[in-house]
């Protein structure tokens, strides 16, 4: 199943057309990524109904929401499409439950059940209170949930966390991991912030003025260096993996990802556990043969599959095919002569296990 | 006071369709739609109440017909009294109710949209709900001001003491009444009371409601 997305627009303002199109699976979390005005809201006010583009078809899992070539353009309210918005935009006249339940009361019930949901967001106690008397995070838990209620087909969410301040952000994010395992629905989220993109999605689309720069699994766009992504100051290399086993003597825990093996800091996480990791393109060094008597845990061997030009003068970035994904290296132009890298060598990449960064799966 | 309230009852939802239209749809004519509503303000009233004489007359456009078809006669009864209130009243009911429907965030009409409601839905449950200090402070005002339309009611209604008869109307008679101040002093103070009251609930029920609606 997916989401096929295709969208052509002008804007009367604007000097250039903006021609967007991907599929991504579905049920899964598509994080839209990119600058402003690199089309991203375009896409959800398309997808929800609210902005009819000049062109722009529109899939979820087989059944048509928009197509504009056969004349087919359902109205938002009949759309089924749920959209949060970033600064939530709850019915303040309402209780928290009364808003919960505006969208229920007008559909078919459908899979996502009261109780259910209430429970997922931890808003429970919330429930006989007005929207006004929340705070911002408890706001957007509320706000999702009225979204879920109305049993969409599709859940837009329009940076929902950009209004939150570190701490409130903090903890709002557990909710979404844990909703987006527990629902089976295809999800757009709109997001520049990388780090809340690298946590959440399982599938990216990069947008940049109006044209989509690529898309894909997140760890397939996170490893790329062809990428804008890559050229950036934090690029990392996103890989997925499970806990493979503890040394609780070396205090340390084995990670598996396809067939490459990481040992990070000991994890307090069950064996078989997901994760996802982070490894920082900066902090990833390059070696023809393994080094011997080195502090490092991790030497992982595989294959260069693209070098590009990196962010800085003399600087390069190599991206390294491993069987669960890839990783990327930011080294010198001069690395590069001398270990004579170019696509297809082997090369072994050596990581500190304090430079990977656990995230919760 | 049921020729104010009539007044009130009728005019206030036409107020509350003609500001929604005003707030939220641009359209041709809308600047027209928009200096007619608020003509009674500017109008002397007499004026008012002789174009309403023409229009509502018995040989009146409107007129004949309600009177052929219906039976019903709007000139000097106090049916009429409320048309004309309604009609004076009408700018400050529709500018109230358009105020704070502009203070309505349409994305909150947008939220609900995604919801699932349909545009009635969003207007009732939604739009109108949030509007609601506006519309009660506005009927209030409109209220209270019925109870002292002069002009326009003596052109069109006449003053027929019990049935056209409004507070100004009375105290006018009184005062032509040798020996009448008294009582023209009574109703003046009656008015003074019901004004000040009239004020005083609708700043009251205002803030309750702002303070129901999180505000």
């Amino acid at each position: 199943m997916s989401l096929v997305f295709r969208l052509r627009h002008r804007f009367p303002s604007a000097q250039t057309e903006m021609d967007m199109a991907f599929e991504v699976p579905s049920p899964g979390l598509t994080v839209l990524f990119g600058p402003s005005g690199a089309g991203k809201s375009t896409v959800l006010s398309a997808a929800a109904g609210l902005l009819r583009p000049d062109s722009c078809r529109i899939e979820v899992d087989g059944r048509v929401l928009a197509d504009t070539n056969c004349g087919i353009w359902l109205p938002p309210e009949r759309r089924r499409v749920g959209l949060v918005f970033q600064d939530s935009k709850l019915f303040p006249h309402m209780s928290v439950a009364t808003n919960l339940r505006f969208g229920m009361r007008r559909t078919e019930p459908g899979l996502v059940e009261y109780n259910e949901v209430v429970e997922l967001l931890g808003i429970g106690a919330l429930l006989g209170r007005r929207p006004h008397t929340l705070s911002g995070g408890e706001r957007q838990r509320v706000a999702i949930g009225r979204a879920l209620l109305a049993q969409p087909h599709l859940l837009l969410m329009d940076e929902p966390l950009a209004n939150l301040d570190a701490a409130r952000k903090a903890e709002v994010m557990p909710y979404l991991t844990s909703l987006k395992t527990a629902l089976r629905l295809p999800v757009l989220y709109v997001s520049h912030a990388l780090e809340e993109a690298m946590q959440l999605a399982d599938s990216m689309v990069l947008l940049e003025a109006g044209h989509v720069m690529g898309y894909g699994s997140i760890s397939e766009i996170a490893g790329r260096a062809d990428l804008p992504l890559a050229r950036r100051d934090d690029a990392a290399a996103l890989l997925l993996c499970h806990v493979a086993g503890h040394d609780h003597g070396r205090a340390l825990t084995r990670l598996e990802s396809g067939e490459a093996t990481f040992w990070v800091p000991l994890l307090d996480a069950p064996v078989g556990a997901g994760c996802r990791i982070r490894v920082p393109a900066r902090e990833v060094i390059l070696a023809g043969k393994a080094p011997e008597e080195i502090s490092l845990h991790n030497i992982v061997s595989g294959t260069v599959r693209r070098v590009a030009e990196g962010p800085e003068r003399h600087s390069a970035l190599v991206e390294i095919a491993l069987s669960g994904g890839a990783l990327l290296s930011r080294v010198t132009s001069d690395a590069i002569a001398r270990l004579r890298l170019r696509s297809g060598s082997s090369v072994l990449a050596l990581i500190k296990s304090t430079s990977i960064e656990v995230l919760p799966a | 006071m049921t020729v104010a309230a009539r007044a009130v009852g009728f005019g206030l939802p036409l107020a509350v369709l003609i500001a929604w239209v005003l707030a939220r749809y641009r359209f041709p004519g809308r600047s027209l739609l928009n200096a007619l509503v608020h003509l009674p303000l500017v109008l002397p009233p007499v004026v008012t109440g002789w174009l309403l004489l023409i229009i509502f007359g018995i040989r009146g456009p409107v007129g004949s017909l309600l009177d052929a078809w219906f039976g019903v006669r709007l000139v000097f009864t106090s049916t009429g009294a409320s048309l004309a209130c309604a009609v004076m009243t009408f700018p400050v009911m529709v500018r109230s109710v358009r105020l704070s429907l502009e203070t309505v965030d349409p994305g909150l009409e947008l939220a609900a949209r995604t919801l699932g409601a349909g545009r009635l839905d969003r207007l009732f449950n939604i739009t109108l709900p949030l509007a609601s200090p506006g519309i009660l402070v506005g009927g209030i005002v409109a209220y209270a001001t019925c109870l002292g339309e002069f002009g326009a009611v003596i052109t069109f209604a006449a003053n027929i003491p019990g049935e056209t008869q409004t507070l100004p109307l009375a105290i006018y008679s009184a005062l032509q009444i040798p020996g009448g101040e008294k009582q023209a002093a009574d109703l003046s103070l009656v008015s003074l009371a019901l004004a000040l009251i009239g004020l005083l609930i609708s700043e009251w029920a205002g803030k309750r409601l702002n303070a129901a609606l999180g505000r």
